[in-house]
């Protein structure tokens, strides 16, 4: 979003909500605000942040969540799905009706709605599902086929099964042990799928891998995804720069954009999914970047960034993502955006370890690459090896911290 | 300071209090601002405050080029605190000038500009352009920086390199524009680092900055940020804000300090003044309460009131005063003797 995008939108608004309900849902909770001024302003794909813990707490960042849906009632709720991963999660469960919240919203990007009646194909990991539903509804209205393909590790984490089958055209379950619908992940049944609903578009949220996945194959049928993300924030409003991942701006340039402002929404094929967690060493800023005019009379001069390097690139620039990327698509944790907490956040990880463990990506053959062991350093260090390789060996002025090449 | 109390009118408690407060020569309507790198530019907290009512806007620190910054994860929530590791990402000073530094000033905000760099001259290079520029309030100089020309030994670290830094700045800097060092307190005697920027010519002094910290994640045993290690901001560290504010103020008591530091509420920011800042910048709580400048602002305002404080000057390092002197303060009844003051002067 630029900046006079901001400027002139009805922004999001800093609200004291009332908690209407806390439900249990399955392995989730849903919870029900009394906020008009956000449910007046939503669209599907926004998201809310909460300040967790009261007055005194010590937890200190915001914790965001997508919006599952508004309603009229009470002037206006706003519900939205979480689980507990850590002591920010916990505390909001053990909210109750009539308690009140310091909630902010709605932010970020909406799902982009296609002009013509089109078949669309909703894909959702874990609770990722949740602001699919309002999306639907949406669609819906402009006369568009909604299909769903929800994902989870297990039955009680796909979330809103029974809504997708009564609301979708049709709704196709995947869990990875099998207790609802086929067993596997979405990307599984993705081909099957498209083939079947005659795919135009596929709005897809959920984790990171699956994303990643979910915009290489949907590459192969030119069927454009768009992609809402999750992404560690502390603020969720723009100004902690937190939140930030490499994605292909319309100028060709990839920058460091933040996901709580520029997205959540994303076209997938702008996402650079493979450098998700590193600075890619062409993104505008980096370490030894410069002005396209530079690049383009190099690259006269004959020598080639060639999509080799990449490729090269991109198994070492996993490894500080390694985390996010051997989590397994389909998966239960992450969905929205509750990440401000990653250690608790991971802990949900190991406790799932041997799982994901033994169907790591890597056995899938879809050309990740774990890499748990590397550290950053030594990504960093490839990457620049990377590039001296790719600039004939000048990297060592450019390691320096961005000041350009000492010629 | 004790003459002025004397002087300060009495009862009349319903009015409102005088909330003034001087950057340098510059002065501005009320002491809350936005700590850098907690606010961007403004724009987006523009959304959920009005940012000409707060006393300025810090800005991120900008820098000459663009810069991506660091890789994710970037932060790591702690017990009342958080790491940061951003690593300065930022669109250069070029898009600062043409984008948001009109913007600031087209909402009638003042605009404090945070300014970082690798060597002494892109420093003094920032400066320069700033004060081509019109409509700078005053310049924050975030020396919490690697010198790349020394090793990578942060500028704030070493009182010479810090000097030699805020000397720069001032050089080139418009005489009417304040030049404000911003300390570090990771070190090992701040005084040291404060007298050294205000012989260079700071105007005067900001602090504190994070301080650095690291956390490592016990399942991946691995640190938490993909940068290792990253600074440590919010309640957590304000009593060390409160110490090093303390400190300075008592070996340079003419300087004037912007506070910050773990500042959640109205209260906390009347701590960091009583320490002896004449100004206070919010930062990690924002995070949390985007509308956070304007409630600690109207908060100070209550405290001051039930304190029967009329004018924010006169409570501006008020700590360092003998305990009499502070219960004249709040208990206008009370007489201060001669003797007392003498001693103090």
């Amino acid at each position: 979003m630029t900046h006079s995008e901001i400027d002139a939108q009805a922004g999001p608004v800093q609200v004291r909500g009332t908690v209407l309900t806390v439900r249990r849902v399955d392995a989730y909770y849903a919870m029900t605000l009394v906020a008009p001024a956000i449910a007046a302003r939503f669209k599907p794909g926004q998201f809310v942040t909460l300040a967790v813990g009261g007055p005194d707490t010590s937890m200190l960042l915001s914790r965001a969540f997508s919006i599952h849906d508004v309603r009229p009632d009470h002037g206006g709720t706003v519900e939205f799905v979480f689980a507990v991963h850590g002591p920010g999660t916990q505390w909001l469960a053990e909210r109750r009706a009539r308690d009140v919240l310091d909630v902010t919203g709605p932010l970020g990007k909406a799902f982009p709605l296609p002009r013509d009646p089109v078949n669309c194909l909703l894909i959702g990991g874990g609770y990722g599902s949740a602001p699919l539903f309002s999306l639907a509804s949406k669609l819906k209205e402009r006369r568009c086929e909604v299909d769903f393909l929800l994902g989870a590790g297990s039955g009680d984490r796909v979330f809103g099964a029974l809504t997708a089958r009564r609301t979708g055209r049709t709704a196709v379950i995947t869990t990875e042990d099998g207790s609802l619908g086929s067993r596997g992940m979405v990307t599984d049944l993705l081909d099957q799928v498209i083939h079947d609903g005659r795919t135009d578009v596929i709005y897809a949220c959920g984790p990171m891998a699956m994303l990643r996945q979910i915009t290489v194959l949907a590459r192969r049928y030119d069927i454009p995804v768009q992609a809402a993300v999750e992404e560690a924030m502390a603020c969720g409003i723009g100004v902690c720069m937190t939140c930030v991942l490499p994605v292909i701006g319309s100028d060709g340039i990839t920058r460091m954009a933040r996901a709580c402002l520029d997205g959540p929404v994303f076209r997938g094929e702008s996402v650079r999914w493979d450098d998700v967690g590193t600075i890619p060493f062409d993104a505008f800023g980096a370490p030894g970047w410069e002005p396209r005019s530079r690049r383009a009379a190099e690259q006269q001069n004959g020598q080639s960034r060639g999509g080799d390097i990449r490729t090269d690139r991109a198994g070492a620039g996993r490894a500080p993502a390694g985390g996010q990327a051997d989590r397994g698509h389909g998966e239960h944790r992450n969905a929205a955006r509750d990440h401000a907490d990653g250690r608790d956040a991971d802990r949900g990880h190991a406790e799932r370890g041997g799982i994901d463990g033994a169907r790591g990506e890597g056995g899938r053959g879809h050309g990740a690459d774990p890499a748990a062991g590397h550290s950053d350093r030594v990504a960093a260090d490839r990457r620049l090896a990377d590039r001296a390789h790719a600039d004939g060996g000048d990297a060592a002025g450019s390691a320096r911290g961005g000041h350009g090449h000492g010629r | 300071m004790a003459a002025t109390l004397l002087a300060a009118p009495e009862g009349d408690t319903a009015m409102a209090v005088d909330l003034r407060a001087k950057l340098g020569h510059v002065e501005l309507p009320n002491p809350i601002m936005t700590a850098s790198g907690c606010a961007g530019a403004g724009r987006e907290l523009a959304q959920f405050i009005d940012v000409s009512k707060i006393g300025a806007i810090v800005t991120k620190s900008v820098m000459l080029s663009p810069r991506s910054g660091r890789p994710t994860p970037r932060m790591a929530e702690t017990p009342s605190g958080m790491l940061n590791s951003i690593g300065l990402q930022g669109p250069g000073i070029d898009a600062f000038l043409q984008r948001d530094l009109p913007w600031l000033l087209s909402r009638g905000a003042r605009a404090v500009v945070s300014i970082a760099g690798g060597t002494v001259a892109e420093y003094a290079d920032l400066a320069g352009r700033l004060s081509d520029a019109a409509g700078v309030t005053a310049i924050e100089v975030n020396i919490s920086c690697p010198n790349v020309e020394h090793r990578g030994q942060v500028f704030a670290c070493n009182p010479d390199s810090a000097a030699a830094v805020i000397d720069a700045v001032r050089a080139r800097t418009r005489y009417d524009i304040p030049v404000f060092a911003k300390l570090s307190p990771d070190v090992t005697d701040i005084v040291a680092v404060a007298k050294a920027c205000v012989s260079a010519g700071a105007d005067g002094l900001s602090m504190i900055n994070t301080l650095l910290g690291m956390v490592i994640d016990t399942d991946t045993m691995r640190p938490c940020l993909a940068g290792l290690t990253g600074g440590l901001s919010g309640p957590a560290i304000r009593p060390i804000a409160v110490r090093c504010i303390w400190q300075v103020r008592e070996a340079l008591p003419g300087v004037p300090i912007i506070g910050m530091g773990g500042v959640r509420t109205g209260r906390d920011a009347l701590e960091l003044i009583l320490a002896g800042a004449s100004m206070v910048s919010v930062g990690t709580t924002i995070f949390h309460d985007p509308s956070a400048c304007a409630r600690i602002l109207r908060e100070l305002e209550e405290e001051l009131i039930a304190r029967g404080v009329d004018r924010l000057a006169d409570v501006v390092g008020l700590a360092h005063q003998p305990p009499a002197v502070t219960a004249r303060a709040l208990y206008p009844s009370t007489r201060v003797s001669a003797s007392t003051r003498v001693r103090r002067s």
